[in-house]
């Protein structure tokens, strides 16, 4: 029987508690079928959509495109004023989650090893903007960057976005480094090791995936944020997401490419997503689990 | 951890500090300056006290949007908590399934938000959305666009797909850091499944679930992206939430003064809950140890 079974994907849970009557198992399976296919169908359809044609997104209903073509995408992949959407919104991206990386390192450390007048409140008020609606931050950012001169350039997105990345980073990284021993520290300090060379070539090894996390949680953020990076930029700087309301032409809405466009902003992160998917509550509770 | 008291830290702390300043407490201190202020236009400005603070109170829209927004993060919270954690007891514990429920849950939250709202708005039209297709032809009435109860269950679906596995996998992460010998008690005491439950553990899932509540009373109550772009507050206002509004008084007709005022009370009301929510949270580390 045990054999017949093998094949069944219920077979996996039954590994955590093998006790269990076999109709329990199979529950178990179940719920997380149900809830995947739920998490599934819609990047399905768009997934679907970005393969079909207008004519037939909007004359046909069909489950799986009749009619294959991969326009959709060339679209996106040769005209510039596409992919540059791509492009800008990696560059401040990348930009915010080293600004963020860099500040947040020696404070985490701080945090995480020294007392020093009003720590806590630092700490709390650090995330109390991770709180702050960026619907409120929206209209005096635009002000800010536009009166320094910084308007429409990928720095000010990545320097907006510090808001509530810089935050997140030093919560994650706090919550890290508390695991390494402080003996460490100070063995390192007696052997002669200056604060810089232990950090760099003893600390940072030691929290190695905390680092990771911590960036893939910036980079993450960064990304999939809008509001600010859309009120901060007209055109040099205009992130993807923001060029995929130019669909509406005055032909209608261009489906299939609204479509495609949407699957390639899901493509960077489903590809990180496999090497971090054990810390992801971790970082999502701030470093806290 | 024994943190030694050193005042120096505080130049580790100060990068974090000064582009924390930059970003949030310059923006922060405009958002001030116009809440109190009153223009005539040609950036002349004087003196206009807690006048616009009058107003907001008084006025109906801003209390309208207030208790949307409550009872719009009172369902997802409602829905989702109880979800997320039947989820994850349903996980399975380790192995190769575990890797893909991993992976495949986490692929909403990277999804850019307005990605998001795309997709559901497509997902949802009667015309070529399967979902809107499939009630259609089940008889069921039903246009997010025209017919406001439709919008808010639209709206609340997509926020539990998008943020129901965060929950998840949070209360997964509490789960798995169970030890076995709990469970081996629990069975030599011959404890009902709902007992487990109860008393092992709901209490041994409660530090990483108030971060799970934390966070998403945080969010669903700054949410602007999604359902802007599903229905752009629509129909009449019936979706427009807190951000939704507020971004309309700001960035749309320009009443910097009441935008303001509107901001800073937004801004305190999250950080007050926030704060109970956190100093909750802190007790019962302390308490788990």
């Amino acid at each position: 029987m045990a054999d017949a079974t093998a094949d069944i994907p219920g077979k996996l849970v039954a590994e955590g508690r093998n006790t269990r009557p076999r109709f329990r198992v199979n529950t178990r399976a179940v719920v997380m079928t149900l809830y995947l296919l739920f998490l599934m169908l819609p990047i399905y359809w768009l997934f679907n959509m970005s393969l079909k044609t207008n004519t037939e997104i909007l004359n046909t209903f069909t489950l799986f495109p009749r009619d294959l073509t991969f326009d959709n995408y060339r679209t996106i992949l040769t005209d510039p004023a596409w992919y540059m959407g791509y492009v800008n919104s990696m560059i401040y991206v990348v930009m915010n989650t080293v600004i963020s990386l860099t500040v947040a390192l020696p404070a985490a450390y701080a945090f995480s090893r020294y007392q020093f007048l009003g720590d806590k409140h630092l700490f709390f008020w650090l995330l109390t903007n991770r709180m702050a609606p960026p619907a409120v931050f929206a209209l005096p950012f635009f002000q800010l960057y536009s009166s320094v001169g910084l308007f429409d350039t990928h720095i000010a997105v990545a320097l907006a976005h510090c808001l509530f990345n810089v935050p997140l980073a030093v919560w994650i990284l706090e919550g890290f480094m508390r695991g390494v021993p402080k003996e460490i520290d100070e063995t390192a300090y007696i052997d002669g090791y200056g604060f810089g060379r232990f950090f760099v070539k003893i600390f940072m090894p030691l929290i190695a995936s905390g680092i990771g996390v911590a960036a893939f949680f910036c980079f993450m953020f960064s990304w999939v944020e809008l509001l600010l990076s859309r009120t901060l930029t007209t055109v040099d700087a205009k992130p993807i997401a923001a060029i995929m309301t130019r669909t509406q032409g005055a032909s209608g809405i261009d489906w299939g490419v609204l479509a495609a466009a949407g699957i390639l902003t899901i493509v960077p992160g489903a590809l990180v997503i496999y090497f971090v998917r054990n810390y992801i509550a971790k970082g999502f509770a701030l470093g806290r689990v | 951890m024994e943190k030694t008291v050193n005042q120096k830290a505080w130049f580790l702390v100060l990068p974090v500090l000064l582009l924390v300043a930059f970003s949030a407490v310059i923006p922060l201190m405009t958002v001030v300056n116009y809440s109190v202020q009153d223009t005539f236009g040609n950036n002349q400005f004087f003196w206009a006290g807690l006048e616009w603070f009058d107003e907001m109170l008084s006025s109906e829209r801003m209390w309208n949007a207030l208790s949307r927004q409550l009872l719009f993060s009172g369902i997802i919270l409602a829905i989702e908590v109880p979800l997320g954690i039947f989820v994850a007891l349903n996980m399975p514990k380790s192995g190769f399934w575990a890797s893909v429920c991993l992976v495949l849950m986490s692929l909403p939250l990277l999804i850019p938000w307005n990605v998001v709202g795309t997709i559901w708005q497509i997902f949802g039209r009667v015309d070529i959305g399967l979902l809107g297709r499939t009630l259609a032809a089940l008889g069921i009435d039903y246009n997010y666009t025209q017919d406001t109860f439709a919008a808010w269950v639209t709206i609340v679906v997509m926020d539990v797909w998008h943020w129901t596995s965060l929950v998840a996998l949070l209360a997964y992460a509490g789960l798995k850091s169970i030890p076995d010998a709990y469970y081996q008690a629990a069975k030599i005491d011959q404890a009902s499944r709902w007992k487990v439950f109860r008393y092992i553990e709901l209490p041994k899932m409660m530090g990483v679930l108030m971060i799970a509540i934390l966070l998403r009373f945080m969010d669903s109550f700054m949410i602007y992206t999604e359902p802007f772009v599903v229905t752009g507050g629509g129909p009449g206002n019936a979706t427009t939430l807190l951000s939704i509004d507020l971004v309309k008084m700001a960035l749309g007709q320009f009443d910097l003064g009441p935008a303001a005022a509107f901001s800073i009370m937004y801004f305190l009301v999250i950080m007050l809950i926030s704060w109970v929510f956190y100093t909750v949270m802190t007790n019962l580390d302390k308490k788990g140890g």
